[in-house]
């Protein structure tokens, strides 16, 4: 017998992870969400059918959100994580014992539990008394706080379901004002490659663009996302995120990370022509 | 009625299925014979909704002549409305509006009217040759909304007309706004006058005790309801309601001069399908809208400056009522016209919202939006007073400007006339229609004197960004008028 999990990357592409079992199954008010075990990935989530994330390269899209802003800001001290209910953003937070509190935003409240008894790997870290779940939707949230974080983290899924009304206009103009005058802004911001992708990526940059004077984009390589070339939006009101870095200071933190470092930092700003053209054609 | 129809059938939707089940050769119209002559189409709307655009035919009905299962959902529809015989429209609501109105009065004919009634009531003045009698709808001076009307003011108008035979209520206004419809149908009775109810903005209604009290409950004769608004149906698909003291054979008759003769089995199988869902699940569903439009009203206030208003404006009169489930949401405060807001939500936020006037916008909210929709919708608002919030002291106070009625729009629709550049116009009688689309009510009707205030009031419209439709000009420089020559001078009917 052969179990197979299949994604649509397009409707003309495929990618499968062969199961060994399915450990939950469950619909929630907002999404369906599964766990499986695979012998390729360890253990995975799926929400709606789309790759979360899996035990073997979580540690990358985790790492990449979360040391890129906290090494141009080392001093932030209250996060605000959108989305994420997974754990594995507030567990790379956690290890910078300068932040004080971290405010989790998660829209469905099923997926903290499950990520909980499936997925100790990311969510094994979600009882640290630094954090605070509130489960509501994201916009709602961002919408009532004013120039309260240092840090705003934005773990989205696609702009298709839950996560629509965070790739919106009105959700970064919200987050710009519930950030310090020195505040950061980070995203996950899809893929430039397939076009459906691209499109979402257009307009989220487009979107950050006009909300905050200071906005890049940097990439990573995630295996199990679809085209494997995934993007981060930095947005800031301060901090440039290459310019403004003291290298030297997130070094001596003496953090140790399995993807991210400094010079991958600086490199990860770097992006093919064709990306920036893509990301020109939208900035005013 | 059949005992064994009950209000979880479809009869249209039903004899459909048999159709489709039948495999019919189609040699009868339309000639896209199910799609496969036009496969662009087919692909684009998608084949199941080709394979029921057919024709009238013996196990479909005919809606010219309904005998069967028209007939069947019809009656249905009568039952959830509360009526005593229902006629299923394919022309819009304005087409139900024009066969209330055509029923009731005919040439020379008097009929009392709130002047703030959409286009389509007083398009059917042209086509009859009836005269309206405006009643002042009261407007609130603050949000720049005309209301309803008074009683008092409607027994004033009966008093000097005595003759009229009809009188025409919005039950409610595109804002959400009712008269008091029981007291003014009992004065109208009294005089021996029809009742004719807008209902576009009510269908509602029917289905849930915390809303305004339906026409068809309170006593009105006829409704013209419309089902694609609040109901659900596909656009254009509409439903006129009559009371017990209607002819419906005449009515028929009236509807039969203008509908077409081939109405369409995708509208007229939304009716359907929207009936039955409205029959059985109407009150949890608008219970689900109220909680909505109830939620996002109070994030809204307290955003700070914007005032989604609702029952708290209620009067006991010009304000009888207020529909709860219509969020509309007065933006003079922070500095932007209405119909500013409403451009910047479309093209800064994705956001299509109904409609903007110069001080208002209204949020259409149904049974299909999400809570974070809502979500947005609120988030955008808050984003716009932060980012383009401006001084409010420059914008212009609506204010009800009484029409002159110089003739009736019929004789001024078809007089001799001449084009004017619309500066030139003041104190000229106006032979074609001026409004803001939405809503559509006319600032200027045919028949009606051109005045300074009415220029003003235009100008400042199309500067905001209005989209004022009406006139032949399309670009609104040029306006008709009658012709001085050709005008006997005519009392005014006010």
């Amino acid at each position: 017998m052969e179990l197979w999990f299949t994604e649509k990357h397009t409707p003309n592409v495929k990618f499968s992870i062969k199961v060994d079992r399915q450990l939950y199954s469950g619909q929630s008010e907002f999404q369906r969400i599964d766990v499986f075990d695979s012998k390729e990935f360890g253990r995975f989530l799926t929400l709606d059918g789309y790759m979360m994330l899996t035990e073997k390269d979580e540690f990358i899209y985790h790492e990449m959100i979360t040391h890129v802003p906290m090494c141009v800001n080392p001093d932030a001290k209250n996060v605000l994580v959108i989305g994420g209910g997974d754990g594995g953003t507030v567990r790379e937070l956690l290890r910078y014992p300068t932040i004080e509190s971290i405010d989790l935003v998660e829209i469905d409240e099923l997926v903290v539990e499950v990520c909980k008894k499936y997925l100790p790997q990311t969510a094994g870290c979600l009882g640290d008394p630094r954090i605070h779940i509130y489960y509501e939707d994201g916009l709602k949230f961002v919408r009532h706080a004013e120039d309260r974080y240092d840090l705003i983290i934005v773990d989205s899924t696609d702009p298709f379901g839950p996560g629509e009304g965070l790739f919106t206009k009105e959700f970064y103009g919200n987050c710009y004002k519930a950030l310090h005058e020195d505040g950061i802004m980070v995203n996950q911001h899809e893929s430039p490659f397939y076009p459906q992708d691209a499109y979402a990526m257009q307009r989220a940059h487009k979107r950050i663009v006009g909300s905050f004077p200071i906005s890049r984009v940097y990439q990573a390589h995630i295996p199990t996302y679809p085209s494997g070339h995934w993007l981060f939006g930095f947005a800031s009101k301060k901090y440039h995120p290459v310019h403004d870095v003291n290298w030297v200071r997130w070094n001596a933190l003496g953090l140790k990370t399995r993807y991210y470092n400094t010079q991958l930092h600086a490199g990860a700003f770097a992006l093919p022509n064709y990306v920036e053209e893509m990301l020109e054609d939208v900035e005013p | 009625m059949n005992f064994y129809y009950s209000q979880d059938r479809a009869p249209i939707m039903e004899a459909l299925e048999r159709m489709k089940r039948a495999r019919l050769v189609p040699f009868d119209v339309p000639g896209h014979k199910r799609g496969r002559g036009n496969p662009e189409l087919r692909d684009f709307l998608g084949s199941r909704c080709l394979d029921v655009d057919v024709n009238s035919m013996k196990m479909l009905d005919n809606l010219c002549h309904p005998v069967s299962v028209i007939k069947e959902a019809e009656e249905l529809a009568a039952q959830a409305f509360h009526a005593a015989h229902v006629f299923f429209m394919v022309g819009g609501t304005t087409s139900a509006v024009q066969a209330m109105v055509l029923t009731a009065v005919g040439r020379g004919d008097k009929i009392i009217m709130p002047r703030n009634v959409h286009r389509s009531a007083i398009n059917a003045l042209i086509l009859c040759g009836a005269v309206p009698v405006y009643v002042n709808p009261q407007m609130d001076h603050n949000l720049g909304i005309s209301l309803g009307m008074r009683v008092e003011e409607v027994k004033e108008a009966i008093r000097r007309h005595p003759d009229a035979k009809a009188v025409l209520v919005n039950n409610p206004t595109y804002y959400g706004i009712c008269s008091n419809l029981r007291e003014i149908t009992k004065l109208a009775h009294e005089h021996g006058m029809m009742v004719l109810a807008d209902e576009a903005h009510g269908t509602h209604f029917y289905f849930h005790d915390d809303l305004p009290v339906s026409a068809m409950d309170a006593g009105a004769d006829m409704a013209a309801i419309s089902m694609h608004k609040s109901g659900g149906s596909l656009t254009q698909s509409s439903m006129l309601l009559c009371g017990p003291n209607v002819q419906a054979g005449y009515v028929h008759q009236i509807i039969n001069i203008t509908q077409t003769t081939s109405g369409s089995y995708l509208l007229l199988s939304s009716l359907d399908i929207s009936r039955r869902n409205l029959a059985l699940h109407g009150k949890e569903i608008f219970s689900h809208v109220i909680d909505l439009v109830e939620y996002a009203r109070d994030e809204i206030n307290a955003i700070g400056d914007y005032y989604a208003y609702s029952r708290e404006l209620v009067n006991g009169d010009s304000i009888f009522d207020f529909d709860v489930t219509k969020l509309s949401i007065f933006t003079r405060p922070i500095g932007l016209a209405g119909i500013e807001v409403y451009d910047l939500l479309r093209d800064e936020y994705d956001i299509q919202t109904e409609f903007g006037d110069i001080a208002n916008i209204l949020a259409y909210v149904s049974v299909g939006d999400r809570p974070k929709d809502i979500e947005r919708l609120v988030a955008a608002l808050a984003e716009i007073r932060r980012n383009y919030r401006k001084d409010s002291s420059k914008l212009l106070k609506a204010e009800y400007i009484d029409p002159i009625v110089a003739c009736s729009p019929q004789q001024a629709f078809y007089a001799p006339k001449e084009s004017l550049p619309i500066d030139k116009t003041a104190g000229r009688v106006c032979s074609e229609f001026v409004m803001c689309y939405p809503p559509g009510i006319p600032i200027l009707a045919p028949g009606e004197l051109i005045t300074e205030e009415i220029l003003t009031y235009i100008r400042y419209a199309k500067k905001k960004g209005c989209q004022m439709t009406g006139p032949e000009d399309m670009t609104i420089r040029n306006l008709n008028v009658m012709r001085s020559d050709g005008t006997k001078s005519l009392p005014s009917l006010m």
